[in-house]
């Protein structure tokens, strides 16, 4: 983990119509660094994630990845200007996600959701995309299902093979936007341990939006709790989850270790 | 006699024996208006859904005047109008291909809409999961957003297909020789409707539940392809 930040953002405003979901959002995540965060539902955690994926815009503010502006462009004289689509092209092979609904591509079989992009649009040849593909597979542990279709799996499988399809396409940062929460519960493990091993093996940036707050204890750096837009505290996991600062973080948590 | 076949009134049987193979010469020509027809509803109505779906106003709003116009006029009126004043623009174009493309332009305003409730109804995450892999607008829109489609897409394009089909005698009137112009005509020289008639309505009825059965059968072999119907 080096210190300089991959992502950051500077008084990042998000509004839906008239609701302001992110004021002024200031955020810095270091290269290499595992973030969870944490928060009420509604708070602004998917929209933090979604901006980062360019899935959607900002009304304010700069977000930086890797150094250069996401939403905008450098123009020759050094202003800032909306980002083209190419810009945005550019920038997205940084990052991949998996999606809570896992999102995979239902009419595709296994392999052909992990290798459809590498070969369109990393320009691998299908030998090579099938080989990785299943190298993938291999890591996610589900070697033995390439030619099932999404349907043919169970939730966890299904998570499991999202989370190879972000990482053909070898990005530097992964979002996860509550990997888990669509499944049953006695197939959350298996999908927390692919994470848990990514976190330790690889020098990913990853970011986990999480309800699991065990799980986000043992692989995280930093926890950040998110409340109505805004980092309301933020520390080492041991610090936050043991002694809080905030009285708002110590009913969250209460609330959700009730559970 | 027409097409160099004679028939027989000796008796209704001989005389129904004796025309059907003529019938057969205009129902092939009906099936071909049909499928020239239904393949141009495909296709133009494609390109409608598309521009229809362009994010620029200056795209997808002629579109939208365009489909409300083929859909709100009736078809004898397009049959016309690309009939007797297309030449007149130096376009001629032989009258079935004229009555083909009549049917195909009609039926592309309402295959259009079929296309758009399908595009609409495949989950906005399938998109999301696209743009994140950084999938281009155009591999997206074909190969995950259209498959995905299909399914909801075919049964009603099944049923246009029928419409379509019944539609064809229209060609009639800019002279193509298609199954019911046929029975008419050998009514007209023999002064027996009934039979040629009957016939037609017969060979009608045999058409559209063969076309019905084939749509079901696809609706039922794409499931099996990965698909999934739901
Ligand atoms: N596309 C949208 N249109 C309108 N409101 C939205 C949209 N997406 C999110 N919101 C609203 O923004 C707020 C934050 O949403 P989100 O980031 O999904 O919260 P979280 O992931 O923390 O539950 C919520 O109030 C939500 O209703
Ligand atoms: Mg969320």
């Amino acid at each position: 983990m080096s210190d300089e930040p991959i992502i950051k953002f500077d008084k990042v405003v998000k509004r839906f119509g008239d609701l302001t979901v992110l004021n002024e959002l200031d955020f810095e995540v270091k290269k290499g660094e595992k973030v969870s965060i944490i928060g009420p539902s509604g708070s602004g955690k998917s929209t933090v994630l979604r901006i980062l994926m360019t899935l959607e815009d900002i009304n304010g503010g700069v977000v930086t990845v890797g150094g250069e502006p996401l939403w905008h462009e450098k123009g020759p004289d050094g202003s800032l200007a909306p980002a083209s689509e190419t810009h945005l092209r550019k920038m997205r092979t940084q990052l991949g996600m998996v999606f809570q609904q896992f999102n995979l591509f239902p009419h595709m079989t296994v392999l052909r959701n992990i290798t459809e992009a590498p070969v369109q649009v990393l320009g691998l040849s299908k030998q090579e995309a099938k080989q990785r593909g299943e190298e993938l597979l291999e890591l996610v542990g589900l070697a033995d299902q390439a030619q099932k279709y999404p349907h043919q799996l169970s939730g966890g499988q299904q998570q499991r093979v999202g989370i190879a399809r972000a990482l053909a396409m070898r990005p530097n940062i992964l979002l996860f936007d509550e990997p888990t929460s669509a499944l049953d519960p006695e197939l959350v493990g298996e999908v927390l341990n692919v994470i848990g091993k990514l976190a330790e093996e690889h020098d990913l940036t990853m970011l986990l939006v999480t309800h699991e707050m065990r799980f986000a204890r043992e692989v995280s750096d930093r926890v950040c709790f998110f409340d109505q837009g805004r980092i309301r505290e933020e520390g080492a996991p041991e610090d936050l989850f043991t002694d809080p600062n905030e009285e708002r973080t110590r009913e969250f948590l209460q609330a959700v270790l009730d559970n | 006699m027409l097409f160099g076949i004679a028939w027989d009134t000796s008796s209704g049987w001989a005389f129904a024996v004796s025309i059907l193979p003529i019938l057969l010469i205009g129902m092939w020509v009906t099936i071909q208006a049909t499928v020239l027809g239904f393949f141009i509803a495909l296709v133009v109505g494609l390109v409608w859904a598309a521009l229809k779906a362009a994010p620029l106003k200056i795209i997808s709003w002629p579109a939208a005047v365009v489909t409300e116009f083929l859909r709100d006029t009736p078809l004898l009126i397009q049959l016309f109008f690309l009939y007797y004043v297309l030449p007149e623009f130096g376009i001629t174009l032989p009258a079935f291909m004229t009555g083909a493309l009549a049917l195909g332009l009609q039926y592309s305003a309402y295959t259009s809409e079929v296309y758009r409730a399908g595009i609409e109804a495949v989950a906005k995450g399938q998109h999301e999961a696209a743009r994140a892999l950084n999938l281009s607008g155009g591999r997206t829109f074909s190969h995950i957003i259209l498959p995905q489609a299909i399914p909801r897409i075919v049964p009603a394009m099944g049923n246009y297909l029928v419409s379509i089909m019944k539609d064809v005698p229209l060609l009639s009137v800019v002279t193509v020789l298609e199954m019911l112009n046929v029975a008419r005509i050998i009514g007209d020289r023999t002064f027996n409707y009934l039979v040629p008639l009957s016939l037609v309505g017969a060979l009608y009825l045999i058409m559209t539940l063969v076309a019905s059965a084939g749509v079901r059968l696809l609706d039922n072999w794409l499931p099996k392809q990965g698909i999934p119907l739901k």
